[in-house]
């Protein structure tokens, strides 16, 4: 850094030209972006060449299927989570909103027997919304942290659901109470690939283009980046952290219907402790926990590749042990991968500016 | 003393746009402004000036939706308005730049500009190519040579500001304030702003201009409306004012009176403090501090001032250079080395770094002490309170209790109690930085005075204050801090307000090349 302090610098006029600084700052920027998904990509591509090479049939259709439905589940969650995450908060009660949803939409299938699959899908995700409004509402009006609040919801949510389960006196519900056109959506293909997955891929597209596209969305990051700033600059902090709560709460839902078609076997259960696995995946994935940066896509390749971890270890012959050790591992080299990059990138920024000034 | 007793002959050309009527705001027991008055007229550039502390900022910000008043009116367009929230100033057409950014850093600058009015295409999505347009047109007005697409992250202060100048220009402002914006530019830049001010106020806007420097106050604006501790002094034409009569209103006493340091003869270098170099943040820095003496690290909001009392003192990692107090040299990197060596630092920010606020007095003063206090291991609180009862005495702490929580002290008390913590270490070195910040202007001259007291006993004092006439009563040297380098040292006799301010704005260093 030194260097380019002591230099003698140039006049401003000189560099009064806005192409001087071109649009080198923006190309920079995205070529962290491309190096930090690439890098998850390329850990994936590794880690499945490695087990391929091990066992061969780990490419086989019905492997990479139920991979594929294994991470659905997981990427909504994600995708969900980060837009909590963005706005410097975080939302734990994930895995319990999602056990009480699975455990609603199951009930209603059985209670009202041929209540149409879009109701079903709907009625989950309306559970799960309500919980996040109570969430959200809160960490956003009563100013509490949202690590606080959510563990305290992630216990009662699952108090809820078994003291509902308990009540009705319907501890689990089995894949026969369960109509054959739900069953069939865990089952379904559209061209080969299971229906559950595409429905992941369309909520992160989704919630990725919503991010970038629209004002509020922006105004998430905002909210991370500088929660003062947002204020100053009249951005409905409150409001728009409600909001992404209510709409994590309702992907968490969603995938508690996911879980329901996939598994069909619902018990009060359903989804414990997934909600580290979500924070981890969008961590991996290049979500700043402190908020303001990362993306949907990031998290979703966090999900994949955590989810393939968990398949491929076992047919590597490895015990299940290392499937923690190994998601461990990853989440800290993520940090200090991340943390490398924002010095380079901060080097680089600071480096310019040096120059520019007189 | 001439005291206009009312804006009575104001130009009368412009409608009155904005004003505000006898408003009074309190934070805790601390009254920040008492029947303040204010009045924008259509096309006039108003000046409003004050030392720190007088209200001004409170002032702004009650004018930017940041805080309510708690008594008075706010009239726009002579009727009485409610600014609930930023979001209602701006829309009311209220635009304010900030003495400090308040920048997203993670977002690009274009989005930092226009947040939450992006241009938008059709079903509310954004235009990015628009919005990069609309940034590089506002740009190009302003002169600016920045990329719209680089993220605000790394900038530096100057160009943070052109931002927030930018950001204020964007939407067409029927009033826009400017808190302090030409603290950190050069001058090009502040040429280029004031065209731009000037323009504006051709076009029938207001401007409302808080500045320290009286040459841009004189340069740019009609009236000028003077405050002092809180309150509403005079509004006058500028042309029929002089700088001597502006400054003797802000201050309303003698400068000299105020800060009463006694001379020292300085004794030996206690601290010497040779090429200290964190990278990025600062570079080079190289003072000695004699006993006896008070030494001022002054500088603009961000020079890095703060970082290097607090690097010197061990709480921050430096790269390169030493450290040595008396002779000695520190291992850098650790507190309780530096404590051991005979350093104390009160810190900037007291509730957050200085107090444990739920604590009590007692507890709070000897915390710098538990272990020497503590009989194997155990602390008795007869003990604590002994010794915390000496120095309230010693420093004149106002507290109910020694055993209430140090959170119900007055800011004044508070920061006593911080002092009484450090001193009750016997430092052969204090580095305040701050010491009156929030602190009313009563309870500052006695921390004044015990600082100049401490330095009569022969401690070597390290302040850092953002208050020039702090500095310039209090310091026997002012060491100018700039961008992260030590750009002048300025001896008692030769500081005064523009030496300073120059040598901080980095166009009047007499060290800069020198040091090299």
């Amino acid at each position: 850094m030194s260097a380019p302090l002591t230099k003698p610098a140039p006049l401003p006029e000189e560099l009064a030209a806005p192409e001087r600084t071109g649009r080198r700052g923006s190309a920079l920027v995205q070529r962290l972006v491309v190096v930090r998904e690439l890098g998850i990509v390329a850990a994936l591509v590794l880690l499945v060449v490695a087990t391929v090479v091990a066992n061969p049939r780990f490419l086989s259709g019905q492997n990479v299927r139920d991979l594929l439905l294994s991470a659905a589940i997981l990427t909504v969650l994600a995708a969900g989570q980060t837009m909590v995450i963005i706005t410097r908060n975080v939302d734990l009660s994930v895995g319990s909103v999602l056990g009480l949803s699975a455990y609603a939409s199951g009930t209603l299938m059985v209670v009202t027997p041929g209540t149409p699959v879009v109701v079903v899908v709907l009625a989950g995700m309306a559970v799960g919304a309500v919980c996040g409004l109570l969430n959200g509402a809160i960490v956003a009006v009563a100013g509490v942290p949202s690590l606080v609040v959510t563990l305290g919801t992630l216990y009662a949510f699952r108090g809820l659901d078994s003291l509902w389960a308990s009540s009705a006196d319907r501890l689990q519900i089995n894949a026969a109470d369960l109509p054959g056109g739900f069953k069939a959506l865990g089952t379904a293909r559209l061209l080969g690939v299971p229906v559950l997955f595409l429905v992941a891929v369309v909520v992160v597209l989704v919630v990725g283009y919503y991010l970038r596209t629209f004002r509020s969305g922006r105004e998430l990051y905002g909210i991370g980046s500088a929660p003062e700033a947002a204020r100053l600059s009249g951005i409905p902090v409150g409001r728009r952290v409600l909001t992404a709560f209510v709409v994590n709460g309702a992907l968490a839902g969603l995938a508690g219907v996911l879980y329901a078609a996939r598994f069909q076997t619902l018990d009060t259960t359903a989804g414990t402790g997934q909600e580290l696995f979500v924070v981890a995946a969008a961590v991996v994935g290049g979500v700043a926990i402190f908020g303001g940066s990362g993306s949907v896509y990031g998290a979703a390749l966090g999900a994949l590749l955590l989810t393939t971890i968990g398949t491929a270890l076992p047919q590597l012959g490895l015990d299940p042990f290392w499937r923690d050790a190994a998601v461990g591992g990853l989440i800290l080299a993520a940090i200090a991968l991340d943390r490398a990059l924002q010095l380079r990138l901060a080097a680089r920024l600071r480096g310019r500016n040096a120059r520019r000034d007189r | 003393m001439d005291h206009a007793s009312a804006p009575a002959a104001p130009p009368a050309e412009g409608r009155v746009v904005l004003a505000l009527e006898d408003v009074g705001k309190s934070f805790g027991a601390v009254a920040a402004l008492r029947g303040a008055q204010l009045e924008l007229r259509a096309g006039e550039a108003h000046a409003l000036v004050g030392e720190n502390g007088a209200g001004k900022s409170t002032l702004v910000k009650i004018l930017a939706g940041v805080h309510g008043p708690d008594t008075g009116r706010v009239l726009l367009d002579g009727q009485p308005v409610t600014l609930a929230d930023p979001a209602a100033a701006r829309a009311a057409g209220i635009a304010v730049i900030y003495q400090e950014p308040t920048l997203f850093p993670d977002l690009s600058v274009a989005e930092n500009i226009f947040m939450g009015r992006q241009p938008l295409l059709s079903g509310r999505r954004i235009d990015r190519r628009g919005l990069a347009q609309r940034c590089r047109a506002l740009f190009d007005r302003l002169g600016v040579a920045l990329d719209p697409d680089r993220p605000a992250r790394g900038l530096s202060i100057a160009d943070q500001q052109m931002v927030e100048i930018a950001k204020a220009l964007s939407f067409d402002a029927r009033v826009l304030v400017m808190d302090e914006p030409t603290a950190a530019l050069s001058g090009v830049e502040v040429e280029r702003l004031f065209a731009v001010a000037r323009s504006l106020r051709e076009s029938g806007a207001a401007v409302l201009f808080i500045s320290h420097r009286f040459d841009e106050v004189f340069d740019l604006c009609d009236r000028i409306t003077v405050m002092r501790d809180g309150q509403w002094v005079s509004t006058d034409l500028a042309r029929d004012l002089t700088v001597d009569a502006v400054v003797r209103r802000m201050v309303g006493r003698e400068v000299s009176s105020l800060f009463p340091k006694t001379d020292v003869t300085p004794g030996e270098v206690v601290l010497e403090v040779r090429g200290l170099t964190r990278r990025g943040v600062f570079s080079d820095v190289s003072f000695d501090v004699r006993a006896g003496e008070i030494v001022a690290l002054a500088g603009l909001v961000g020079a890095g001032r703060s970082e290097i009392v607090r690097a010197v003192f061990g709480v921050d990692p430096y790269d390169a250079g030493t450290v040595r107090v008396a002779g000695k040299e520190l291992r850098g990197g650790s507190p309780a080395v530096a404590m051991a060596a005979g350093l104390a630092l009160v810190p900037e920010d007291r509730r957050q770094q200085g107090l444990v606020m739920e604590l009590s007095v007692e507890r709070n003063a000897t915390l710098t002490r538990r272990w020497k206090l503590a009989r194997g291991g155990l602390l008795s609180s007869r003990t604590e309170r002994a010794q915390a009862a000496e120095w309230s005495k010693r420093l004149q702490v106002k507290a109910g209790k020694l055993s209430d929580p140090v959170s119900t002290l007055s800011g004044g008390n508070q920061q006593k109690v911080v002092l009484a913590k450090w001193l009750s270490t016997e430092p052969r070195v204090l580095i305040v930085d701050e010491p009156t910040r929030g602190i009313d202007v009563g309870t500052k001259s006695e921390v004044h005075r015990l600082l100049s007291q401490l330095a009569a006993e022969g401690l070597a004092v390290v302040m850092v204050s953002s208050e020039l006439p702090e500095v310039l009563g209090m310091a026997d040297r002012v060491l100018v801090v700039s961008e992260g380098r030590l750009v002048d040292d300025i001896p008692r006799a030769r500081a005064d307000e523009d030496s300073v301010m120059l040598a901080a704005t980095g166009q009047g260093s007499s060290l800069a090349g020198g040091a090299r």
